[in-house]
């Protein structure tokens, strides 16, 4: 109504709250969906099969909590090494920042757990209860249900069950041998904490990939939002040809397209369907996009159908998109300069990460002086003794001779707590030794000092049957010759 | 509880924790809904202000469970507060101490260890001195327990024994050594100041005398008549020490506070006081007789069990 020039406006309440409404992605394929199921099976396969491997006789990657040991195919870490972790975290890091700047949410789209496990039960969900229509219609029937929609419901959550315990189960086969957790787990013998992470992560994931679903990646996930600072002008995203496709309007095939004086997108609101975000890609790039390319692959469907070109919505960037320019920009696009430097940086990352790790040492000494006693005057004083702990690591799977040499004055001995000097030190494997040591001087005319001193730690390991590797340790001391 | 001074200070927190929750879900309620104008026509929101050009305020809903998440942890917490310590003073109706739960994992770990050391229960000390286990845990026990002042090497220094020699003050055997770790020992030697430095130095040259070549057979023989006089109430007319009073030994080469003459004189002159604390309310008696079968063994062990025991590996 409107009386004169004046506006009628009314006061009203809005809910800053909306219950979620649910998203029924219609099923689709194409290119881009074939390669979601290619990483959906690499990931899988990796996370499935990864803790059934063995390697040296125990399982190959073993995180194990207990024993503080992290066990990496050949590589055994102990926690003085969590600076690799580190180098690890910067890596991914960095390779995150690489990839979105050159193409978008590919992480998200393609191998993020919350989108591949999504996908897996929504694959489920198409199986049992149909695609988009059928859900819907099914989801509308209200209380009581009906036979068929207990079947398919049930089925339904059968099979995420399924899913989601094989995955408890496995995510905590990482942390114990999973060959004797699953002996336990038909025993029903399963440990309380083993008990509660396998519920855990099962619910967790049953309640992620079949409830959740975008709202994680919408109102939980910081790195969804924390990307769209590494996304330009020039990035790779899935973008909506609005210069193409605009004005948007349907049209039956014997109509002539300029006479309507419509662009290319027949606003069938297929690439709305499909989306497992919800969104509307035509409205541009948004922060639910997960760069999952679903709605590219739906529209090049529904183009091929009415013989249009195809690529109204598509991978490119939004400078070239906007200045008609070939989608053949891959070149220009990598070579940006935050490309090249993210790029550098890897690479710098990498050799240091590697090379440090390969040529690490698997032996390790801390030298802790006996704070009680500093010097210690025998006979005397024709014997200088100080006393030392040594805590000997062997961070690798093979048995180590250790000899240990004092060195920084004339003819100091290192002796055992009983006065005898080592003779075949053997530390076993992955294990650590902790043995009081005393460094003796004799008939010194050295004067009443502190002397700094190296400790001298030589491991000889067998590198195979034959061939005995060495490795030298020098650890910093000192030695006190006191006053008497 | 005694975190506060005054009780008024516990009902002030106490306040202040509840007001705070209350003011959360009343604030998350307050804030649910907003009043906007909007045009009938249009449907537009009227009268929003647009900053920067083109910036306005829009509504992007939270889901509703985000609101019920909010309540929940709001209601958590009246729950926590209801069951545990946090309210000022109250303790919770569980009544949980953090103190109680660290006795609780003691007692945990001594129920999961019994089976070890129930296998050294029957045998003797100088049995769990030979057995190799026992030796690896006596080592550990002995590295917190004694190390800080005997040594690592159980070596000893000024002021503190050494325990791998044969020289005991209190005596060497297992009895001798289980009560020194468990009763504590308080070992003094009185001033002499009294007595003047000349009689001191006779004493100090005495005394060398037993453990090396004499150098003045007057100021000796001077001295020996003090020692008699001053000092053998406790170190006996041989000078050989007596373990009851834990007086030592004078007349071999070990010397507790050093050997050379000027701390000779100085114990004679200002006296010493040794102190060995009493461990028996820290130390299990089940870990005391493991600890005692090891601190024996430093000095009664035989060539072969010292190599084994020092190329002994920790297990893990």
């Amino acid at each position: 109504m409107r009386i004169g020039k004046h506006k009628i406006t009314e006061v009203v309440e809005q809910s800053l709250y909306e219950v979620r409404k649910n998203i029924y992605a219609r099923s689709v394929k194409g290119l881009f969906s074939s390669w979601r199921i290619i990483f959906i099976f690499l990931t899988q396969i990796l996370y499935y099969g990864l803790p059934w491997i063995n390697w040296n006789g125990r399982q190959a990657v073993l995180f194990d909590l207990i024993q503080r040991k992290f066990y990496i195919f050949g590589l055994v870490l102990w926690p003085q090494d969590v600076i690799y972790l580190t180098a690890l975290l910067i890596l991914s890091a960095f390779s995150l920042f690489l990839f979105t700047t050159i193409a978008g949410r590919l992480f998200c789209g393609y191998v993020c757990p919350q989108t591949v496990y999504s996908q897996m039960f929504m694959w489920i969900e198409h199986w049992i209860e149909g695609d988009r229509f059928a859900r819907i219609r099914l989801d509308e029937q209200k209380w009581p249900w009906n036979i068929k929609k207990w079947r398919t419901k049930l089925s339904k959550h059968s099979l995420w069950l399924v899913i989601s315990f094989l995955t408890g189960f496995t995510f905590i086969g990482f942390f114990t041998p999973i060959r004797e957790l699953s002996k336990h787990f038909l025993e029903l013998t399963l440990g309380p904490w083993q008990l509660f992470w396998f519920l855990f992560y099962s619910f967790a994931t049953w309640g992620n990939a079949g409830f959740m679903r975008e709202q994680v990646c919408k109102y939980m996930c910081p790195y969804a939002r924390f990307q769209s600072v590494m996304v330009d002008q020039d990035t790779f995203v899935v973008t909506y040809d609005k210069l193409l496709g605009e004005p948007r309007g349907a049209r039956n095939k014997a109509s002539d397209q300029l006479q309507l004086g419509l662009g290319n997108c027949v606003n069938c609101s297929i690439c709305v369907q499909v989306c497992p975000t919800g969104i509307d890609i035509r409205n541009g790039l948004q922060y639910m996009c997960i760069g999952c390319g679903a709605c590219i692959d739906a529209c090049n469907q529904v183009m091929e159908k009415i013989n249009y070109p195809q690529g109204l919505i598509r991978y490119t960037s939004e400078r070239a998109m906007l200045n008609r320019e070939s989608s053949n920009l891959i070149l220009r696009n990598l070579t940006r300069p935050r490309v090249l430097i993210y790029s550098l940086l890897i690479v710098i990352c990498s050799i240091i990460f590697i090379k440090t790790l390969t040529t690490r040492n698997p032996l390790r000494v801390d030298v802790m002086r006996d704070r009680g006693s500093l010097g210690r005057v025998v006979q005397g004083g024709q014997i200088i003794e100080n006393v030392y702990r040594l805590q000997i690591m062997n961070v690798s799977e093979k048995a180590m001779t250790v000899s240990l040499q004092a060195v920084g004055l004339d003819n100091l001995k290192v002796l055992d707590s009983t006065g005898k000097g080592f003779n075949n030190l053997v530390i076993k494997p992955v294990s650590n030794l902790l043995i009081p040591i005393k460094i003796t001087l004799e008939n010194t005319n050295q004067a009443a000092n502190i002397y700094p001193i190296h400790i001298r730690i030589v491991g000889i390991y067998p590198q195979n049957s034959s061939i005995y590797e060495e490795t030298v340790i020098n650890e910093k001391s000192s030695f006190i010759i006191p006053k008497f | 509880m005694s975190d506060f001074i005054q009780g008024g200070w516990s009902l002030f927190i106490a306040a202040i924790t509840i007001i705070g929750i209350m003011a959360c879900i009343w604030l998350l309620f307050s804030q649910s809904k907003k009043s906007v104008e909007i045009d009938i026509d249009s449907n537009q929101i009227e009268n929003n202000h647009v900053w920067d050009e083109n910036l306005t305020e829009l509504n992007n809903p939270l889901p509703r469970w985000w609101m019920w998440m909010f309540l929940i942890s709001c209601l958590f917490g009246i729950g926590y507060l209801f069951l545990y310590p946090g309210l000022g003073s109250y303790p919770g109706s569980l009544n949980y101490s953090g103190q109680a739960e660290h006795q609780a994992s003691i007692d945990d770990a001594s129920v999961a260890l019994k089976p070890i050391y129930e296998r050294f229960a029957s045998m003797t000390v100088e049995q769990v001195a030979k057995d190799t286990q026992a030796k690896e845990i006596g080592q550990r026990l002995f590295l917190s327990y004694c190390a800080q002042c005997h040594g690592s090497d159980a070596g000893g220094s000024t002021g503190f024994p050494n325990l791998t020699d044969q020289d005991f003050l209190y005596g060497g055997n297992i009895q001798a050594i289980e009560t020194t770790i468990q009763k504590g020992r308080i070992g003094v030697m009185p001033s002499f100041i009294g007595i003047g430095d000349e009689k001191i130095i006779d004493l100090v040259s005495y005394l060398k005398n037993y453990s090396g070549p004499s150098r003045n057979q007057e100021q000796d023989q001077r001295g020996g008549l003090a020692f008699q006089q001053f000092c053998s109430a406790c170190h006996g007319m041989d000078a050989k020490g007596n373990q009851i009073l834990g007086a030592p030994n004078l007349t071999d080469d070990i010397w507790l506070y050093g050997g050379s003459e000027k701390s000779m004189k100085e114990s004679i002159r200002n006296g010493r006081n040794g102190m060995m604390p009493a461990h028996e309310n820290s130390i299990s008696p089940e870990k005391m007789k493991i600890l005692t079968a090891y601190v024996w063994s430093l000095s009664n062990q035989s060539k072969p069990e010292i190599l084994e025991r020092i190329q002994s590996n920790n297990p893990k």
